[in-house]
């Protein structure tokens, strides 16, 4: 009891005479604890110490997308591969500063929905794409949108880490340098930031100017997530970040995802249940080219509503 | 999603189908046990046989060992499948339910000790119609939470929550005539105490499954619905 009234007082904002009276438990009338008597009041408002309203941590409890800015708006869109549909009428939006995973069974749509959003697609011969993505009010698929403008602001990670074949320093400097941007205490500073957000910058930085290719797998994929926030996005599409890395790379990746929220809009495609749940803050859960089910992550896991989505995450068959 | 009976059984791994079936089969066999507890206490008391009562308090040790196996299994489910969904509620209102039964076993393990007491002071005291009567009400009430959670039966948990209620009234009503036996015959105050302590008990007991029919709930509807009204409930259940 005392430890846990010790607790509130730094973590909700009652005074200290208050949780006094309480610790005192339900005699407080007949005792004479410290302070009650300058608070008549005390014991008839608050009826115990704890603040109920501070259990649900800031983020996650009671999510709901109403009340979300939108960073990224999917429209009506339907996706071709020549004569294949790949995607129906998908509609969603993408909230701003939030994680929001997609999850699925092989082939249903996900990484071609992600990719879509930052037209990787453009590079697929024979796709087509009917509808529309908006990105603050204008759709990424107009004739007169710069493509490599768009794809610095939406930025993407892919399922295997693809370094280039030079220095650390210079892989995470790439984008820069081809914004023309050359002088060396900007380069400097943008580096070790970027290192720095992407939790890498402790481990590399007696060899900045060593091969990125002598890096561990998971350093591998935290430097080229550091290559891509160089260029300050603001979205991050992350392609199975995590599937060909080992457990503690993998909780790494993911605690960089938390970390990095705060800045960005995220994204991303997983094949691991367990790591949707844990990192994203919504989830949309795509079977055959649909987009089944679309929602806080906390209600999707424990009571989804949808028999498709509670047969996928739950491992049954039909 | 509301589910049925069947959704437990067909998950791509067998294994898992078995270790959900088994836990919902232990956790139904302990809930035979209890209510057997419940309904032997009741006898014990009301013809005055000790005898049951002591095989009762003997008992308890079953159930409470019970509750600990079951624990584990959930543990040890939570760890090697981390469930989600149905199977994760499913998992949540089980450990949730040994609780309130262990709690019922020990309220039907009171019962039995007052029972002894009150069978060796012989003459039987007054107020045994009302426990008798609240007795079976709230043995009713456990079986049926039971069969409520055997069946995901909802509309049947509801009727728990509504007789718990009933339940609470009965026992005000009943307390009431126990006091007025006390106060016209100050001698009989220390035998009359022990069936108050009885109807207590019964009335505790009532609660557990009121609990376990929450549960129920819980587990098909995905609603969490403890601490609220049966009209409440009522109306959350028919707005789905």
């Amino acid at each position: 009891m005392e430890a846990q009234a010790e607790k509130t007082t730094t973590a909700a904002p009652v005074n200290a005479e208050t949780v006094n009276t309480v610790t005192g438990s339900d005699m407080t009338e007949t005792q004479n604890v410290t302070g009650t008597q300058d608070q008549p009041a005390a014991h008839e408002t608050k009826s115990h110490s704890i603040d109920i309203s501070s259990m649900n941590r800031g983020d996650g409890a009671a999510l709901s997308l109403e009340q979300e800015t939108t960073c990224l708006e999917v429209r009506n869109m339907d996706l071709y591969y020549g004569q294949k549909q790949a995607l129906f009428d998908v509609n969603m939006t993408i909230p701003k500063q939030r994680v929001t995973a997609f999850i699925g069974p092989s082939g249903c749509g996900k990484s071609t929905l992600l990719r879509s959003l930052n037209r990787m697609n453009d590079l697929v011969d024979g796709c087509r794409i009917t509808g529309e993505i908006n990105m603050e009010g204008r759709n990424i698929y107009d004739k007169n949108v710069d493509v490599a403008e768009l794809r610095r602001r939406v930025g993407m990670v892919f399922q295997k880490p693809n370094p280039f074949p030079k220095s650390i320093y210079e892989n995470v400097a790439y984008g820069l340098r081809i914004q023309g941007i050359n002088k060396k205490r900007v380069l400097d500073e943008t580096v070790e930031w970027a290192l720095k957000s992407a939790a890498l910058w402790d481990e590399v930085k007696d060899r900045l100017h060593e091969s990125a290719l002598g890096m561990s797998g998971g350093q591998q994929q935290r430097l080229v997530i550091a290559r891509t926030i160089a260029v300050k996005p603001e979205v991050l599409l992350l392609d199975e970040p995590a599937s060909a890395l080992d457990p503690i790379s993998t909780l790494k990746i993911e605690e960089l995802i938390y970390e990095l929220k705060d800045k960005f809009t995220i994204a991303i495609v997983t094949h691991n249940m367990q790591q949707a749940a844990r990192v994203s803050d919504y989830t949309a859960f795509m079977y055959m080219g649909n987009l089944i089910e679309f929602g806080n992550t906390d209600m999707l896991f424990t009571n989804p509503k949808e028999k498709k989505t509670e047969d996928y995450i739950t491992g049954r068959y039909g | 999603m509301e589910i049925t009976t069947e959704t437990h059984s067909h998950h791509i791994s067998q294994q898992f189908n078995n270790e959900l079936e088994d836990l919902k089969t232990h956790l139904l066999a302990m809930g035979g046990l209890v209510e057997k507890q419940v309904q032997d206490a009741i006898y014990a008391l009301t013809e005055g046989d000790s005898a049951v009562a002591e095989e009762v308090r003997a008992n308890d040790r079953n159930i409470n060992e019970m509750q600990i196996r079951i624990d584990e299994e959930c543990t040890r489910i939570l760890a090697r499948r981390q469930p989600a969904a149905s199977d994760l509620r499913l998992v949540m209102a089980v450990t949730r339910a040994t609780s309130d039964l262990e709690r019922i076993g020990d309220e039907a393990s009171k019962i039995a000790r007052h029972a002894i007491q009150l069978a060796e002071e012989g003459e039987p005291p007054r107020g045994y119609i009302e426990t008798r009567h609240i007795g079976n009400h709230v043995r009713n009430m456990v079986k049926d939470a039971l069969t409520s959670f055997a069946r995901f039966d909802t509309d049947l948990a509801l009727s728990v929550a509504q007789e718990d209620k009933a339940v609470d009234l009965e026992y005000r009503s009943a307390m009431r005539a126990l006091v007025t036996f006390m106060m016209e015959d100050p001698r009989s105050i220390s035998r009359v105490l022990n069936v108050i302590w009885v109807l207590r008990s019964l009335e505790r007991i009532g609660d557990h499954a009121d609990n376990i029919a929450e549960y129920v709930i819980y587990l098909v509807k995905g609603m969490d619905v403890r601490h609220s009204s049966p009209e409440t409930i009522e109306q959350r259940l028919s707005a789905e």
